[in-house]
């Protein structure tokens, strides 16, 4: 892991120091750091000599550029029509009862952020979820439970890897 | 000049230069078409679409703001779809509003308002989504109140600080039902980069930004028999004033102002102006000893240019961005603080006061000097120097609460002691004023003659020109000034921090060989400032600026150091300018702020 400031002078040097620029330093930063603090935008922001207020109105309408302190896997459950339909909820609630937590939190360890998120585009393999960049669908309660004892001992298992 | 179109409105055929848009071309021949995310200060958005039009044949109505005329173009401003589809854009807008009109400090102001009783909006057709949301009211600032409930969300607030300003305090955040106006990180806006030079507030249709008002503060002192309580008025309070009390933009009702303070029951009415002229003696030794120790003593540490220090959005400004160079600013407080300290020191001992019963008031036309006011190190009379500062629009609503016809008024004169003023402190009022007024003073004291400009009007330093400069060659100066003699004082005056952040870049590069500097935060200078009447615009602020000239034009003595109350508190009470009682009462210090 590359100190913040470095990271982001790294970036700079590679995407540039335009205004335009701004989201691939932003999707840069999160890849490392899962989210954009406070301290983040201003190094960026001072970077590229834009406002703070700038980075941070882009940061916040970007659904997949997190501005709060995030857990090692991201875990994102759609929570769109089709998924909904095919027991979206049976699988937050299994989620929710294995680590403990509701959506918007994250694990005490700092290992598991629970989110949901608009249509992955798995709709024909409903329901599906997101752990960081992995996808899994045609979830069912035991199929969750097999993926996340692989996550809590840092094991990836099946999932489809996306970008 | 564009190509000129032709094009009708309503059936009636208008000319126009290409690329006018539909609202100022309907303008034009007497057709009001409504808006609300428009300002003539800042550029188009186009949001809010209240000003939607049809253009026969084209299927979708068009937001006049935004649409630049066609040639041939035929456009209806007042069919039955685009009434009702305005109908329903207010009803929609108010459905995320919070309509509880009679306890909002903009009752009565209210571009909103003003649009829904205009269109008579009497029932509600779409579900009023406030009680849903959990908005809250950001009242940590001294200056402003930002309250999330009452915003329409038209921007025109975060435009006016990017745009007008560079401060960018303000910023869209989140999306569609999400999206807010907020800060970075939703702070309060007394946490993060904010000038409180209230440009947002001056800019804001609604009631979501408004100033922080200290009315009933001053209604209670002012009814505390035990207390003395001493207002000063700023020199662009007199040239905006009336516009809320029935009088056009550009009139002065300085001797009104007078009269119906006393009416409202101040103990005694003094002048900012005072304390103006007072400035340009400090301010105008300082440059001048800063010069002398450069050219004459060859003193390295000396720093040029030297830059004005009376704006407090521009102090606030200078501290967050350019700390580095807070030892160019002059040490002279602005001229309210400098009034502030003497009241409770000075006035309090000739008048045989106690200082702890005075309370000291100020109305000016500014949000940021509320915050400055405040600031820990003004109180150096042994008290808070000021105790509250109201804007232009909370006196008039003084004024109209205590039931004063102003129009009626008989014209009065202000207090003596501090209430003497010239036409140089007058100009202060303006962008570039303060400069012109110091080159008064500042080129007499050194040679011994009046500035070489016709009337005294140093003409160059005045107008709307973001960024202006002046030469002045200095030959033949007194003898204690001889190392002067030949040297050319090159002057600037910027504007709107916009220009003022242009300006210290130059600065910051070295290219600006400027020996004093001007700055203002508002564009125009004071008589465009935050708590100024509402609207605020281009034309108003000339009309406005050209008020300021002509008082100045009628005053008298028009030069600081003539101004014989000035002549009789050095006499008195000062010494002379920087002595060790100026130093202690009228500079001050300044403080390095994080981003």
């Amino acid at each position: 892991m590359k100190p913040i400031t470095e990271l982001v002078k790294d970036l700079a040097d590679r995407h540039g120091r335009e205004r335009r620029n701004l989201l691939p330093i932003l999707q840069g930063v999160v890849e490392q750091e899962k989210y954009l603090s406070e301290f983040s935008m201003i190094e960026i922001a001072r970077e590229l000599n834009i406002p703070v207020t700038e980075v941070y109105g882009t940061a916040t309408f970007y659904s997949f550029l997190e501005c709060k302190k995030m857990g090692k896997y991201i875990i994102r459950i759609c929570k769109t029509i089709t998924c909904s339909m095919k027991g979206e909820k049976q699988i937050l609630l299994a989620i929710e009862d294995m680590l403990k937590i509701k959506v918007g939190e994250t694990t005490q360890d700092g290992k598991f952020t629970l989110l949901e998120t608009n249509c992955l585009g798995f709709c024909h393999k409903a329901p599906a979820m997101l752990i960081n960049n992995e996808v899994y669908t045609e979830l069912t309660p035991e199929k969750i439970r097999e993926i996340l004892t692989g996550y809590l001992n840092d094991k990836i298992i099946g999932g489809e890897h996306v970008n | 000049m564009g190509k000129k179109i032709k094009i009708t409105v309503n059936g009636q055929p208008v000319e126009v230069e290409k690329g006018t848009s539909i609202l100022d071309a309907a303008n034009q021949i007497g057709v009001i078409i409504p808006t609300l995310c428009y300002h003539k200060d800042l550029c188009v958005a186009g949001n809010c679409r209240v000003c939607v039009v049809e253009v026969v044949g084209q299927k979708r109505l068009a937001p006049a703001c935004a649409t630049p005329c066609e040639d041939g173009m035929d456009i209806l401003t007042n069919t039955h779809k685009v009434r009702n589809s305005r109908k329903h854009i207010i009803e929609l807008l108010l459905s995320e509003h919070n309509a509880d009109c009679t306890s909002c400090y903009k009752n009565g102001n209210c571009e909103l308002q003003l649009l829904a009783s205009e269109y008579k909006i009497m029932s509600q057709d779409f579900i009023h989504l406030v009680p849903f949301r959990n908005y809250t009211i950001d009242d940590f600032s001294p200056s402003i109140i930002k309250d999330d409930s009452k915003c329409i969300r038209c921007q025109r607030c975060v435009r006016t600080c990017a745009e007008l300003q560079s401060v960018n305090a303000l910023t869209m955040a989140h999306k569609g039902e999400y999206a807010m106006i907020t800060t970075f990180f939703e702070k309060s806006m007394n946490d993060v980069i904010c000038t409180n030079c209230g440009q947002c507030v001056n800019h804001c249709p609604t009631g979501a930004l408004v100033e922080k008002n200290y009315i009933e503060e001053v209604w209670s002192a002012i009814s505390d028999k035990d207390k003395y309580v001493v207002i000063q008025t700023a020199p662009a309070v007199r040239v905006g004033l009336g516009e809320e009390l029935g009088f056009d933009p550009g009139s002065r009702s300085t001797g009104k102002m007078v009269a119906a303070l006393k009416r409202l029951g101040f103990d005694s009415v003094m002048d900012t102006d005072f304390t103006a002229d007072l400035t340009i003696m400090e301010e105008g030794t300082e440059l001048l000893t800063r010069l002398k120790k450069a050219l004459a003593e060859n003193d390295k540490t000396v720093k040029f240019p030297m830059t004005t220090s009376c704006s407090p959005g521009w102090i606030k400004f200078i501290e967050h961005l350019y700390p580095e160079f807070l030892d160019h600013l002059s040490s002279c407080k602005s001229p309210q603080q400098m009034f502030g300290a003497l009241v409770k020191t000075y006035y309090a001992k000739a008048r045989k006061l106690d200082p702890a019963k005075i309370v000291s008031v100020s109305v000016m036309p500014c949000t940021a000097k509320k915050f400055e006011a405040a600031r820990p190190e003004m109180h150096d009379s042994g008290y808070r120097d000021v105790d509250y500062v109201l804007t232009t629009r909370e006196l008039a609503i003084m004024i109209k609460q205590a039931g004063i016809d102003f129009k009626k008024l008989d014209d009065m004169h202000f207090d003596r002691l501090m209430g003497e003023s010239t036409g140089a402190g007058v100009i202060f009022g303006a962008t570039g004023g303060v400069m012109e007024a110091a080159l008064r003073t500042a080129y007499e004291l050194v040679t011994g003659r009046e500035v070489p400009f016709e009337n005294l009007d140093i003409t160059p330093v005045r107008g709307m020109e973001g960024v202006r400069e002046a030469k002045i060659k200095i030959e033949n100066p007194l003898k204690e000034w001889s190392f002067l003699d030949g040297v050319e004082l090159k002057c600037a005056v910027a504007h709107g921090l916009t220009n003022v952040k242009y300006m210290m870049d130059k600065v910051r590069a070295g290219k600006a060989d400027y020996h004093f500097i001007e700055f203002m935060a508002c564009p125009g200078g004071c008589l465009g400032g935050g708590g100024q009447p509402i609207p605020t615009s281009p034309e108003i602020r000339q009309r406005r600026a050209e008020a300021i000239y002509a008082e100045d034009a009628g005053m008298p003595f028009r030069k600081s150091h003539e101004n014989p109350e000035i002549i009789k508190i050095y006499k008195d009470f000062l010494g002379h300018p920087l002595s060790e009682m100026s130093h202690h009462l009228l500079h001050t210090k300044y403080t390095a702020r994080g981003m």
